[in-house]
């Protein structure tokens, strides 16, 4: 285990490279799956076809293959840029479409009888949205969004396997490659670090749930 | 829509002339925004004839050829995808059922194993496996296919044999606790009323989550592809062929449609499944774990 704790400074700072691609990832595919099943339950028909569209693309489509187009496709139009820049905007897309369909199950798990009744007691739309349905939505929403979230966790290796550098993957290949350590305590090593990452993540979302649980 | 929402009162003449003006400005915004994208395409050539011309053209010389890849490349990645969910389903219900019958001291290995492999990147799984069967030396030439085969269809299968085990004890906690207690009363042993009462019945509500799981599988099989591990899937067939037309964009775009079409029809199924499941009067509950969050 000397590869490990030898290297623990490289693989401390592949750590903190990871968790700023997953921070970014995070925010980025929460505010765009946002928007995005706005437009899914949206009464203009045409942004709900947009997302409907938006969804069945990116949730059928792998991962690698959005990246493959970011890193090799884009550049043959002009677009270039960071692989890290890439990665992250591969990730927000990729991750948006289950981002959306987790918000839009909450909506729907309020039962229609909650905003009729906000409505026959006069509350206006604003007030029947924000005081009556979305609190209901939101909470109910929150199990699918964490465990979407977690599995984006995950899917950052994939983007560190792509090669943005500096991430906990890239870590494991440089000692593996360009040092020549043997496989098996190099990639424990970056096995754990993922590990802690989603237990973590994992560990903070079961106390979410507990706080905002509710009896129907 | 059809089903009245839960954000909106049905809307009356004013209301549908407004939602009628939204439609036609957002139409026109799309309609902006893609004349912008197909412009920029359109001045960098991307729709020129002999970017496309091989894949569509089939009197150009390449066409055979890169169907002819496309076909092995589609092969291997069902191949890989067949043998991984084969594998994970007999592996899950393993884990599954040993995880719900041992005792509470017996179980422990099996919840470290699937907390283990569920923690972890499927890719760091298939890179794991992949090196460490070498490392270790353990031959794997005994099996049929190449060895790089079957790194991808292991990683794959410890992820995806935990995620049926869960799905499956999911779908055992969601029956009503009388089934299990009506088998013991007639004294089945606890084998029995595992057998014959309660898998039987959580493998039905299962199935749409089964299929969904499949979407994830054939998804994945991609990862090999950035790993470098030298299986010929569809994503790497892909990438072979754009670096000899140097078409990135529509090769890509082709894979990426293939992908798309099948993953799509899989989905259908598997709502299809659990609607036609549901019409038959089961547990709703067990619907919850259908979409996988991946």
């Amino acid at each position: 285990m000397e590869a490990v704790t030898e290297n623990l400074d490289l693989y401390w700072s592949g750590f903190l490279r990871s968790l700023s691609l997953i921070g970014w990832s995070l925010l980025g595919s929460l505010a765009l799956g946002t928007v995005i099943a706005g437009f899914r339950v949206s009464p203009i028909a045409s942004l709900r076809a947009f997302g409907t569209g938006w969804v069945t693309i990116f949730r059928n489509c792998p991962l690698t293959i959005v990246l493959f187009f970011m890193a090799f496709g884009l550049p043959e139009i002009g677009i270039n840029t960071s692989f890290y820049v890439f990665g992250i905007t591969g990730l927000v897309l990729y991750t948006s479409a289950f981002v959306c369909e987790a918000i839009r199950s909450g909506i729907n798990s309020v039962d229609t009888g909650q905003a009729e009744a906000a409505r026959a007691i006069g509350l206006t739309f604003t007030q029947t949205m924000s005081q009556v349905v979305l609190p209901q939505a939101f909470r109910s929403a929150v199990p699918p969004l964490g465990s979407v979230q977690i599995a984006m966790f995950k899917n950052s290796a994939v983007v560190g396997a792509f090669g943005i550098g500096g991430d906990l993957y890239s870590v494991g290949r440089n000692l593996t490659s360009a040092q020549g350590l043997a496989f098996i305590p190099v990639l424990t090593g970056v096995a754990i670090g993922y590990l802690i990452i989603t237990l973590s993540a994992g560990a903070l979302l079961a106390v979410i749930e507990r706080k905002v649980a509710i009896a129907r | 829509m059809s089903a009245q929402s839960v954000l909106y009162d049905v809307p009356g003449p004013r209301a549908r002339r407004r939602a009628r003006i939204g439609t036609i400005l957002a139409l026109l915004a799309f309609a902006f925004l893609a004349f912008v994208a197909i412009r920029r395409l359109a001045d960098q050539g991307q729709f020129d004839a002999d970017l496309w011309g091989p894949w569509l053209n089939p009197s150009t010389d390449e066409f055979g050829q890169v169907w002819s890849l496309v076909g092995r490349g589609a092969l291997a990645t069902l191949i890989a995808a067949a043998l991984a969910i084969a594998l994970s389903m007999v592996l899950g219900v393993l884990l599954g059922v040993g995880r719900m019958m041992l005792g509470s001291v017996g179980r422990v290995p099996l919840i470290g194993f699937i907390e283990l492999f569920r923690g972890l990147p499927v890719v760091i799984t298939i890179v794991i496996v992949w090196r460490a069967t070498i490392e270790l030396g353990i031959n794997l030439d005994p099996l049929p296919g190449e060895p790089v085969l079957w790194y991808l269809v292991i990683g794959l299968a410890l992820y995806n044999s935990v995620i049926i085990a869960e799905i499956l004890r999911a779908g055992v906690a969601s029956l009503p606790s009388g089934q299990g207690e009506a088998a013991r009363a007639v004294g089945m042993t606890e084998g029995q009323v595992m057998r014959t009462v309660l898998l039987p019945q959580a493998f039905r509500i299962m199935l749409p989550a089964l299929i969904s799981q499949l979407v994830v599988i054939l998804k994945d099989t991609s990862l090999a592809a950035v790993i470098g591990l030298g299986y010929l899937e569809l994503l790497r067939r892909g990438a072979q062929i754009y670096q000899i037309l140097d078409n990135p964009i529509q090769s890509l775009f082709m894979i990426g449609l293939m992908f798309i079409l099948i993953n799509y029809a899989l989905s259908r199924l598997a709502t299809y499944t659990e609607k036609r499941l549901s019409q038959a009067g089961d547990d709703p509950t067990a619907a919850e774990a259908v979409v996988p969050a991946t």
